[in-house]
């Protein structure tokens, strides 16, 4: 772990100037439509954007590379890489915090676009208003034939929301019914602070590297006391599930299921199944990691399960 | 034009079709400029403007001022405050500095809730007759 525990962040750091797109194409040729679209929603009336010498307005650079609703091309695999990690790590929510842009020369009707971009920075770990997470930056070159014509310089901010809003059965709940508290100690802060960061933490034991869950002051496997955490990746199957029908409890809506989750690291742990009636629950579902906020003071993790 | 001109602010309606219209222009497909619920669920209260967007308007608004032959170089914005629907913009520009070919405007654009944006924009003018005076 780094200085502050951020792991996560030595990790990204290394996708620092590498590719995050490789040869991408525009969708589209530049094209009096898009841009007359773009004008009206602008209120933009610059005639400098109508006509037989129309220019694109230089502001447009990043629409013609939008993947829109298909899938991108040419995006490359370090930066898949990122995305991905930080999706593990909770980080799913994005929003754009900056962007510069320098137009060297201007985009006309007709103009096919490519670009080429790469992961500029990661900042380190920060927290918003928004949530925790990390700021990348990445560089694009916008070319038409060999020229260069735009640079393109964008900030996202990817993160794990702070303020999402709990699930509808447990909002505004009065604080009688609101879920119980886990019984924090010594034993098992690490776990708690580990799952307030969006992060499933399992110990492992220092002398015989066996995983253990919960957590536990020693080894029940060689009885060694020293011990670091492995961070789970989130996969895991249903090894077992009771479906609660009785007896209700305020701050539960029965019939739910709870599943024994069998982790892909080999230990096990008890929580709800979720993204599924709760009579579809099958032993051997695959199911995936979640954080889930049920009011403003607790997360869970819980486990959705995974189509197919 | 010369450093220290104040630009005619410029009033911009948020409205829930500019942001979803803005979005759409700009191919920028993100949930969250188009639907409510997943907005929500990330943690916003709703739909708020796309950073496209704010950079086409930010361009308009100099582009506007200055007339057509000028000749956009640089657009660099940062985000603050999101533009929600029902919230009003107020862009604002001041002259940083020109140099008789070269401007820098820096613009901010305020909501009810901060500051949505701020930057600058570098646009070059077609050179002129040389003005009078020291300058």
């Amino acid at each position: 772990m780094g200085d502050d525990g951020d792991d996560l962040y030595a990790r990204l750091k290394e996708y620092e100037g590498r590719p995050s797109t490789v040869a991408g194409a525009g969708r589209d040729p530049v094209n009096a439509p898009m841009i007359r679209h773009w004008c009206e929603v602008m209120g933009d009336t610059n005639p400098a954007y109508t006509g037989p010498d129309a220019i694109a307005p230089p502001t447009m650079l990043q629409a013609w590379i939008m993947a829109g609703l298909s899938p991108h091309t040419g995006r490359a695999r370090p930066y898949e890489e990122l995305l991905a990690l930080l999706e593990e790590a909770g980080c799913t929510s994005i929003v754009a915090t900056d962007c510069e842009q320098e137009y060297l020369r201007p985009l006309r009707p007709g103009d096919e676009v490519t670009y080429d971009s790469v992961i500029e920075s990661v900042s380190p770990r920060k927290t918003t208003r928004l949530g925790t997470g990390y700021f990348v930056t990445t560089r694009t070159d916008v070319r038409v034939g060999p020229a260069l014509v735009g640079t393109h310089r964008f900030r996202v901010l990817k993160y794990a929301p702070a303020a999402r809003r709990p699930p509808e059965a447990d909002r505004d709940r009065p604080p009688e019914r609101r879920r119980p508290r886990p019984v924090v100690n010594r034993d098992n802060a690490g776990f708690w602070e580990g799952v307030r960061a969006h992060r499933l933490l399992l110990q492992r034991c220092a002398d015989c590297a066996e995983l253990r869950f919960p957590w536990l002051p020693g080894c029940a496997g060689c009885g060694g006391s020293g011990w670091d955490t492995v961070e789970a990746c989130g996969e895991g199957t249903v090894f077992s599930y009771v479906v609660m029908h009785h007896p209700p409890f305020p701050a539960f809506d029965p019939p739910y299921a709870i599943g024994l989750v069998q982790l892909a690291e080999g230990v096990r742990m008890v929580s709800n199944v979720i993204g599924v009636p709760y009579d579809k629950v099958r032993i051997g579902m695959p199911v995936r990691l979640e954080f889930r906020r049920y009011d403003d003071e607790l997360t869970l993790p819980v486990f959705r399960a995974v189509a197919g | 034009m010369r450093a220290g001109d104040a630009l005619p602010p410029l009033e911009i309606e948020i409205t829930r079709t500019l942001i979803v219209a803005g979005a759409i222009a700009s191919r920028d497909h993100q949930d969250v400029h188009h639907d409510p619920e997943a907005a929500r669920r990330k943690g916003s209260p709703d739909v708020f403007m796309n950073i496209l967007t704010t950079n086409g308007l930010v361009g308009r608004y100099v582009t506007d001022h200055v007339g057509p032959t000028a000749v956009l170089r640089k657009v660099a914005i940062r985000l603050g405050a999101p533009n929600y629907p029902g919230d009003t913009m107020v862009l604002r520009g001041s002259v940083e500095a020109f140099d008789g070919e070269t401007a820098v405007v820096r613009v901010t654009g305020d909501n009810g809730i901060g500051r949505h944006v701020s930057g600058t924009v570098t646009l070059t003018l077609p050179a002129r007759t040389p003005e009078a005076g020291p300058r």
